[in-house]
């Protein structure tokens, strides 16, 4: 069935269709209209969920652990602040190896107050052990969310599912909804091997000395490594149920590119237009969006960048100090390749300034026209 | 008080890492005693996420979860509602928190659950002060007290926080306080909170050998003469309205409770005075309380 929903309708509906158990939420703008949608959805009593309407986002997350660590399936939305306050919390999901699912609603970190699009606060939870995601519209936000739960209950690590502020979280769009009966049969019930009255007694999270906990962290890492290979598989299995797919990475315009153009989320469909015109006019440039934040797809890029001299990073997002952290992090995984082209670090669109067709053809222009960057961090649209 | 047997299984092992004398521990043994094994504990940052031991043992036989410092409230809020999801009415869910996790960092989270009467046994085990991390004031830490944060050049300036008001107020089925001193009118109270519904709150106090700078063997001594002093009245508050207090018949000076502690050795007469005259304020304030 087709409707017509913004992006947080789909993430409402993404939670629902997943059959999720456990919702533990507190409002923060963007994300409000979800914790609404959910409340209508759960209270019509159609559904077997609980929903906690706790007091702040970092019960959220912490009850959502006590009900994960139950061996339920469990879901929550925040944004910005709300993300910044679960801080401790995510450490804590990912180091009880809970499979939980979270959207992020991309929102700038005050101050000054300010509730429009920036992935500051999503990128700065890089370090938690979180699976992340982003997504581009919102059929890949219902969609993401479905397959989220398959890789997180696979690999007993968090995810998080990311879009765009009001560029999303408050556009409608036309979105496939995939009927229940289609999605149980992708996404079986949720089983933990370990869990609160499967044995005699248990304890978990239990302090753990120099001795252990060293040993424990890497089998976190050697989790996050076992993500490309299973998040390939459930796309594959959902794009044969349901037709559509999202991979890693996607790489669009030219086949053979001098210059490629990254971006994530919504400032990729704005791209893609860009790179169209430029190709029509002969441009040897191509796109490649980021979907995969964490684990970061370096096989993936570089598979996708073979050949290509030039790579400009749009970042809308900024890490003070060294600059835009999709930038940041595409070097850090270039450095040990054969290719190392030269990286363009763009940082755009902060505190949610649109970012334009005209602001991402500049970007290009003065990757095509520059051997290498006058700056490591080049400023796109700012006023000086 | 009316004697009652204690029941004689054991679910606190041996090999437990409490210091010698520790109140907690002793709480902790007639706790278990009175829940019985079909309970989650959950342990939010406290003397008790290290008392049970390191991983992989466990001197504490039931099923537990740590968590977070500041989550009693939430954790148990979550774990409370797997159950339900799954269909199990029979398990209890408890709580063992500091008075650091209930009335500082941790009040807000179980502030939340209690208005939303969340369906938990929260048990505060309130020794006066950050003891884990070696005697800090926090604020449970009574007025004039010494803790490392509190030196005696400038003991503790303000009064302990009337935690029980609190939780009261919050209209919860079931507050009480109690302490090892009386292990009879523990367990009852224990046994009663089991039965309820809802949020269920105990206030414990549990002398602390190091931090109260007392010798190991006074430790059920000092909790009995807290009660008697009416420093620590033993009560029931029932959905925030209905009050009942166990009188104690020997009423003590407080003075006889502060001269064992080396953490009021400071104290002056007159701030023996001042202390007692705020003793007797509370008692009238709970009795006023009561009658109403």
């Amino acid at each position: 069935m087709k409707k017509v929903i913004t992006g947080n309708q789909a993430v409402a509906y993404g939670a629902i269709l997943s059959r999720v158990d456990v919702i533990s939420a507190y409002p923060i703008t963007p994300q409000t209209t979800i914790v609404e949608e959910l409340s209508e959805l759960v209270a019509s009593g159609r559904l077997n969920t609980k929903f906690l309407k706790v007091e702040s986002e970092h019960s959220a997350m912490a009850a959502l652990i006590g009900a994960s660590t139950g061996g339920v399936r469990c879901f929550t939305a925040t944004s910005s602040h709300g993300l910044a306050y679960m801080h401790e919390m995510l450490h804590w999901a990912s180091g009880a190896r809970l499979p939980i699912v979270m959207v992020n609603v991309n929102r700038a970190l005050g101050p000054g107050w300010n509730i429009w699009s920036d992935q500051t606060d999503s990128l700065s939870q890089r370090d938690t052990g979180w699976i992340q995601l982003y997504c581009e519209n919102n059929q890949e936000v219902l969609d993401t969310i479905l397959q989220a739960y398959r890789i997180a209950e696979s690999v007993k690590l968090p995810v998080m599912v990311v879009l765009d502020a009001f560029v999303l979280s408050h556009t409608s769009e036309a979105v496939e909804i995939p009927a229940m009966e289609e999605v149980d049969k992708f996404l079986p019930p949720c089983c933990l091997e370990y869990t609160i009255g499967t044995q005699e007694s248990v304890a978990f999270s239990v302090i753990t000395t120099p001795e252990y906990f060293f040993e424990f962290r890497y089998k976190i890492q050697k989790a996050m490594e076992q993500v490309p290979g299973i998040a390939k598989n459930v796309d594959d299995e959902f794009r044969s149920w349901f037709g559509r797919g999202y991979g890693a990475i996607e790489r669009y315009g030219k086949e053979e590119a001098e210059v490629l153009l990254m971006t994530s989320g919504t400032v990729t469909s704005t791209s893609r237009i860009v790179i169209q015109k430029l190709v029509q006019k002969g441009y040897g440039v191509a796109g490649i969006k980021i979907k995969r934040f964490r684990p970061f797809p370096s096989e993936e890029i570089r598979e996708a960048m073979k050949g290509a001299k030039k790579l400009a990073v749009i970042d809308r997002n900024l890490s003070v100090g060294i600059g835009g952290i999709f930038a940041q992090e595409l070097r850090a995984s270039l450095y040990s390749g054969e290719e190392r082209p030269q990286v363009f670090g763009f940082v755009s669109g902060l505190g949610g300034r649109d970012i334009t067709p005209e602001l991402i053809e500049e970007a290009i222009q003065y990757t095509w026209e520059h051997r290498q960057p006058e700056e490591d961090i080049l400023w796109l649209g700012l006023r000086k | 008080m009316k004697k009652m047997e204690i029941p004689l299984s054991e679910i606190l092992g041996h090999g437990h890492l409490a210091c010698a004398g520790c109140g907690a521990a002793l709480a902790m043994r007639l706790t278990l005693k009175a829940l019985g094994e079909k309970t989650v504990m959950v342990f939010p940052a406290s003397c008790w996420s290290i008392i049970p031991g390191f991983w992989p043992y466990s001197s504490f036989h039931m099923t537990a979860i740590h968590a977070g410092f500041v989550t009693g409230g939430a954790t148990a809020s979550g774990i409370r509602a797997a159950l339900d999801v799954r269909g199990d009415r029979e398990t209890l869910v408890a709580v063992w928190a500091g008075d650091g996790g209930t009335f500082d960092i941790g009040l807000q989270s179980l502030s939340g659950a209690a208005e939303r009467n969340e369906d938990f046994l929260y048990i505060c085990n309130d020794n006066e002060g950050y003891m884990n991390t070696g005697t800090q004031r926090s604020s449970a830490t009574p007025l004039l007290a010494w803790t490392t944060t509190t030196p005696v050049q400038k003991p503790k300036e303000n009064p302990k926080k009337d935690i029980m008001a609190i939780m009261a107020d919050h209209q919860i089925p079931y507050a009480a306080t109690a302490t090892i001193a009386y292990p009879e009118d523990f367990l009852r109270k224990m046994e009663k909170a089991k039965k309820i519904r809802g949020t269920r709150f105990i206030h414990l106090l549990s002398p602390c050998p190091p931090g109260w700078r007392i010798p190991s063997e006074v430790t059920v001594r000092i909790s009995r003469l807290a009660v008697r002093s009416r420093v620590f009245p033993l009560y029931e508050i029932e959905n925030g309205r209905s009050f009942t207090i166990q009188e104690e018949s020997q009423v003590v000076p407080v003075k006889k409770y502060l001269k064992l502690q080396g953490r009021f050795s400071h104290l002056t007469e007159r701030d023996i005075e001042e202390t007692q005259k705020r003793v007797d304020e509370a008692w009238e304030r709970l009795l006023r309380r009561a009658r109403c």
